[in-house]
């Protein structure tokens, strides 16, 4: 039932698979959002990151650990599942739950940075800001994400982006990290030839 | 997860762990400022409960309700089935008032099973006879585990009125399924004739039983149940398989009391022991609403459809 983080689409898939975002690639967007967050924050003052899962909490991990090795500060770092708030539960399966772990803080008046690896209809986003005001009212909600690949399908932006991505959305878009599949990286996958045999994997459906 | 909970006999391995790991996320939940999701909303839940029982209709309520179903409480006294309506009428009309989810309690073992027959809807067997009860095991297994870290492998004693127990049977299959080994200790008039067929040993020695014992279940003994001496005295059966002061202290450091509730301190379990530190009492009450959120989620949070 977890369709999301399991096997590797690209083997399942004919057509050519092209690499869009290699592992440099990725370590050196992490450590420019890490700037671009203290930039904007000032230093970092007041900020807690919610990774939303499951890749969107390593990446938090990883820009927290940026932020600490450029100016010693440490950010608190957590996690949000907005599956139960999703707004499209009743047109598939039941999802598995991830694990939601606030930091001891809470988010009460703080800046809370949403981040996620791909922004695609922003339906993700949206039930993550859902899920967080049952945690509390931070002050300021923003949005980090790896990959902006377009087709919003809401009136929602990222904050910090690490490279946008232009696709059509018959396509899929990968993203691979160490702490989940074994190795970093970003993939463009062609089109499924039949959409209605193929079990989609992953990205696709994120948002 | 099948479209409905009845037993725990025919439950999967995965889908007890999916049911375990779902309500440890729910747990979480207890923990935000506002406790409810919007995950269930326009979902319909009946509790269709045929036997007084506050404890669990309320769980389930309050489960339901924290995942915004609307919750119609459908008890047997004061409605149409007092006038003498029959179960596949009641379920009709039921199934006509579009509930999504029907919990039921009966008195009849298997009442549920014809319910599942008769709607379209998901069926959660909140008790039926002397059958199965199988939310109670589920969250009984989540208790052990959160407090002990795991459930394979652990030796868990379940002591008292075997015989009337669907709490009982629905932890023996549940156990079983999960790895852990079950002993029953129990006056011979309190078991089964076919206990030997169960995956369980049995004793008549609690003495002997509690030092190998990680987990202690007292079982309550249902006098309303019964229609005839099981035994001779409530003393006597006190005296030979009650967990009193002395008893609770022969088992091992970290061994867990747990009772499945209502408790009748002084018979089968004393009221220190009920109230001591290893008691999971009070927490199986709280982790009742997190795995049966879990169910209910399980059950209705998606297209009804098996992924």
């Amino acid at each position: 039932m977890a369709a999301n983080a399991t096997g590797d689409p690209v083997s399942r898939r004919p057509g050519v698979a092209r690499t869009v975002l290699s592992a440099d690639d990725i370590t050196r967007i992490v450590s420019r959002i890490a700037h671009q967050i203290l930039e904007k924050t000032t230093g970092g003052a007041g900020v807690v990151l919610l990774g939303i899962p499951t890749r969107g909490v390593p990446l938090a991990h990883r820009l927290a650990r940026r932020v600490h090795a450029v100016e010693g500060v440490d950010l608190p770092v957590g996690s949000l599942d907005p599956t139960m708030y999703r707004d499209d539960l009743r047109l598939r399966g039941v999802r598995p739950l991830e694990v939601t772990e606030i930091p001891d803080g809470g988010v009460d008046g703080q800046v809370v940075i949403l981040v996620d690896d791909v922004l695609f209809s922003g339906r993700t986003v949206r039930a993550a800001l859902d899920a967080l005001a049952a945690y509390g009212r931070p002050r300021a909600v923003q949005l980090a994400v790896l990959v902006d690949r377009g087709h919003r399908e809401l009136p929602i932006r990222a904050d910090y982006v690490g490279k946008n991505m232009p696709t059509s959305r018959r396509e899929s878009v990968a993203v691979r990290l160490r702490e989940v599949d074994g190795a970093d990286g970003v993939l463009i996958l062609p089109p499924a030839p039949d959409p209605a045999a193929a079990g989609e994997p992953a990205a696709r459906d994120r948002a | 997860m099948r479209r409905h909970l009845l037993t725990t006999e025919e439950l999967s391995r995965d889908d007890a762990l999916l049911v375990l790991d779902t309500a440890e996320r729910m747990a979480r939940v207890a923990e935000a400022s506002v406790r409810k999701l919007p995950t269930l909303r326009g979902r319909t839940v009946v509790n269709l409960f045929f036997e007084d029982s506050t404890r669990t209709r309320t769980s389930f309520e309050v489960a339901a309700k924290r995942l915004s179903a609307d919750v119609i409480n459908f008890s047997a006294r004061g409605s149409s089935v007092s006038k003498g309506e029959s179960l596949k009428d009641t379920a009709q009309t039921l199934e006509a008032m579009g509930a999504d989810a029907v919990v039921c309690r009966h008195s009849a073992s298997g009442a549920p099973h014809r319910l599942a027959s008769w709607v379209r809807g998901s069926v959660v067997n909140a008790g039926d006879g002397t059958h199965e009860h199988p939310t109670q095991a589920l969250l009984d297994a989540f208790t052990m585990r959160r407090r002990l870290g795991r459930i394979e492998g652990l030796r868990v004693t379940i002591v008292g009125d075997v015989l009337h127990s669907r709490v009982a049977r629905s932890n023996i299959w549940l156990l079983a399924t999960l790895g852990a080994s079950v002993t029953v200790v129990a006056p011979p008039t309190l078991l089964p004739l076919g206990v030997s067929a169960w995956p369980v040993e049995v004793s008549y020695d609690l003495d002997a039983v509690l030092p190998k014992s990680d987990v202690v279940m007292m079982l309550r003994v249902q006098r309303e149940r019964m229609s005839a001496a099981y035994f001779p005295t409530e003393r006597e059966y006190s005296r030979r398989y009650g967990l009193d002061v002395d008893r609770a202290a022969i088992l091992p450091e970290h061994a867990l009391v747990m009772h499945p509730g209502p408790m009748v301190r002084g018979m089968e379990i004393a009221s220190q022991v009920a109230d001591s530190a290893r008691s999971t009492v009070v927490e199986q009450v709280a982790n009742g609403v997190s795995v049966r959120m879990a169910v209910l989620y399980l059950l209705l949070g998606g297209s009804g459809e098996v992924s």
